[in-house]
């Protein structure tokens, strides 16, 4: 195996496995067959094109397992057609290579980032593994850790960003983090403060930013207060209370609405008021799409 | 006339590993308190402490035109002071000499865990990163400060051309270092609910570094990467081990008491290498050594097994050699 510092995209990958042997590996054949049983036929196709570099043991230099990805996928196709039933709106408008999609954050748990994640899977032009920026938060979790690993997801240092926005990749990041993530429902469509970082590397990387509105995420676990104290106790970022105790989502449905790609040019070594004029644009721009994404939604659960 | 390339350290198994690829193409002398036994025959031993005056004298004869220090000792058993002594005291003693009798290369190793594994790390380490590894493991401070008075040294004597090899973890069949040591155990414990990214090197590719870095010119730190990296559960499935997953709340306190009772050879903190990245960069190297591992991940992780075939790599100077056509 050529050693590849950066990935390239050459490998095309259709890998038959054998037959899995133990509980496990047989628990990961019935949630590869379950993906494919959801997706069906197009599914099949559309998996069999991703591609990412690997290793003689199914990783690329990331970590990524697209043979696990595959299987681990089928919770969430199943939450994206079934739960969520999730309707995307403009998905053509994300281009082909590197790309961030920078999106709102909401409903305690990430799962805007999973539905976002399945649909670029599921339904753009070329499918492909987005890349998440991970909290920090998350390598210290174990079992949590590895599963991110495993499906491509990515501590959030600006290094790990731009050397996977040089190989090309698509990266979904979201400015608010835990800000947007944990915050009340009383704020709920109310974008919180946005971080710089994403447009520096922007910047830096000469890399397209695509808009994106996620409706219905933010009504999913409606929080009530966030219990800071719980949370600085136990280490956890945010301690949200909601009215089921545990943020288990509601059968809201979701909306993804992908704006036309922003392209900014400039020093990415600017002082940060230059660079929070073009985040204020992109912020902007996602509150806008919001807003009409809430005229436009028939109901909540429909 | 200068044409001897002095190596510290010689005596273990790394260096003699570097010493048999070397001697082929080399005048090669040896520094090292322990014999060095079957060693070639036109190789030239001393066997003097590096911390002795008398190691002085094998400068001063002004033979020497490179040094390459492996001389760092690595025994979590043995006190701090000693280790300090040793390392320290001995690489700042035999880098002053190099300085001193114009020696005009030195090439000093030091590995990646002076950047220490932690969660929050890059996933790609560049040799810029902050060298963090004895925050929670204060056992290697002295092997950051070797590497840390080596970069000074680099800047205080520009006219020795001065490189820092960083290697990943060394594996291969004659190395007992502890991540070696850690894939020869047969039930070896992992942390439950991880699985990090994992770099090794098989130690004659190691060597290869070593004697690449003896190029002309060159001069800078250097993170030297094998053929990739794996999760950590795939070197063991390799290597038909059977894996006992330990809570890693619970897996530290029991190590601390089991290691310190001598039931198991491996320090409390290298459990932080089973849960978090400690992964780097190699295309600097790649870039300017023109360093590419000569052996496969599958024939790396092998190595420990001792089955590993011997294979014909280049020689040292050829490598340099081929380095040198591709710039």
């Amino acid at each position: 195996m050529e050693r590849a510092p950066e990935p390239s995209r050459t490998t095309a990958l259709v890998r038959r496995e054998p037959e899995r042997r133990g509980l496990l590996g047989r628990l990961r054949s019935a949630m590869e067959k379950w993906t494919l049983q959801l997706g069906g036929r197009e599914m099949e196709e559309r998996l069999a094109r991703l591609v990412a570099p690997q290793n003689e043991y199914g990783v690329d230099p990331f970590g990524l397992d697209l043979e696990f990805t595959k299987a681990a996928v089928a919770p969430a196709l199943w939450l994206y057609k079934n739960w969520f039933r999730v309707q995307t709106h403009g998905i053509e408008r994300v281009p082909a290579g590197k790309v961030l999609l920078v999106a709102n954050h909401s409903g305690q748990l990430p799962l805007d980032a999973a539905m976002i994640g399945v649909s670029m899977i599921a339904e753009a032009e070329p499918p492909r593994v987005c890349r998440a920026m991970v909290e920090k938060w998350a390598p210290t979790l174990p079992f949590v850790a590895p599963f991110f690993a495993r499906i491509g997801q990515v501590v959030g240092t600006p290094e790990n960003c731009r050397r996977l926005l040089m190989g090309g990749e698509t990266i979904m990041v979201f400015p608010e983090g835990t800000r947007g993530l944990n915050k009340t429902f009383d704020k709920r469509y109310q974008l919180q403060d946005f971080g710089i970082g994403f447009m520096r590397l922007a910047l830096e990387t000469r890399t397209p930013i695509v808009p994106v509105a996620v409706i219905g995420a933010e009504e999913q676990a409606p929080a009530l207060l966030d219990f800071k104290a719980g949370a600085r106790a136990l280490g956890f970022p945010a301690l949200p209370i909601t009215p089921t105790l545990l943020p288990l989502p509601l059968p809201v449905k979701y909306h993804l609405h992908f704006g036309e790609p922003m392209r900014f040019v400039g020093n990415p070594d600017d002082e940060d008021s230059e660079l929070e004029r073009r985040v204020r644009e992109v912020k902007m721009q996602i509150q806008t799409m919001m807003d009409r994404g809430l005229v436009e939604r028939g109901g909540l659960f429909f | 006339m200068r044409d001897v390339v002095l190596v510290t350290g010689i005596s273990g198994n790394l260096g003699r590993a570097l010493a048999r690829q070397l001697h082929r193409t080399e005048r090669v002398a040896g520094l090292d308190r322990r014999p060095f036994e079957g060693r070639p025959k036109d190789l030239s031993m001393h066997q003097l402490d590096i911390r002795k005056r008398k190691v002085e004298d094998v400068f001063r004869k002004g033979e020497i035109k490179a040094l390459i220090h492996l001389g760092i000792m690595h025994d979590p058993r043995l006190p701090q002071t000693e280790h300090h002594s040793f390392n320290v005291l001995g690489t700042k003693a035999v880098l002053e000499y190099a300085a001193k009798y114009g020696v005009s290369k030195v090439v000093v190793l030091s590995s990646t865990n002076v950047y220490g594994p932690r969660p929050d790390n890059d996933n790609f380490l560049t040799e810029d990163a902050p060298l963090l590894g004895s925050q929670n493991f204060p056992e290697i401070r002295d092997l950051i400060e070797i590497d840390m008075y080596a970069q000074q040294y680099m800047w205080k004597h520009p006219e020795v051309e001065t490189v820092i090899v960083r290697p990943v973890h060394i594996v291969g069949p004659t190395v007992k270092n502890a991540s070696a040591n850690y894939l020869r155990v047969k039930r070896p414990w992992v942390m439950a609910g991880f699985d990090p990214m994992v770099q090794l090197i098989h130690e004659e590719d190691a060597c290869r570094a070593l004697a690449m870095a003896l190029k002309p010119g060159l001069r800078g730190v250097y993170n030297v990467v094998g053929p990739g990296e794996v999760p950590l559960s795939a070197v063991l499935r390799e290597l038909g081990r059977q894996p006992v997953p330990v809570p890693h709340l619970l897996a530290r306190p029991l190590l601390d008491k089991l290691f310190q009772y001598r039931l198991a050879g491996f320090p409390p903190p290298e459990l932080d290498h089973l849960q978090y990245l400690c992964t780097v960069d190699g295309s600097r190297a790649e870039r300017d050594l023109g360093f590419r591992p000569a052996y496969t991940m599958r024939e790396t992780i092998r190595s420990v097994l001792g089955e590993a075939p011997p294979r014909v790599v280049r020689s040292a100077t050829e490598g340099a050699a081929a380095a040198g056509t591709i710039d």
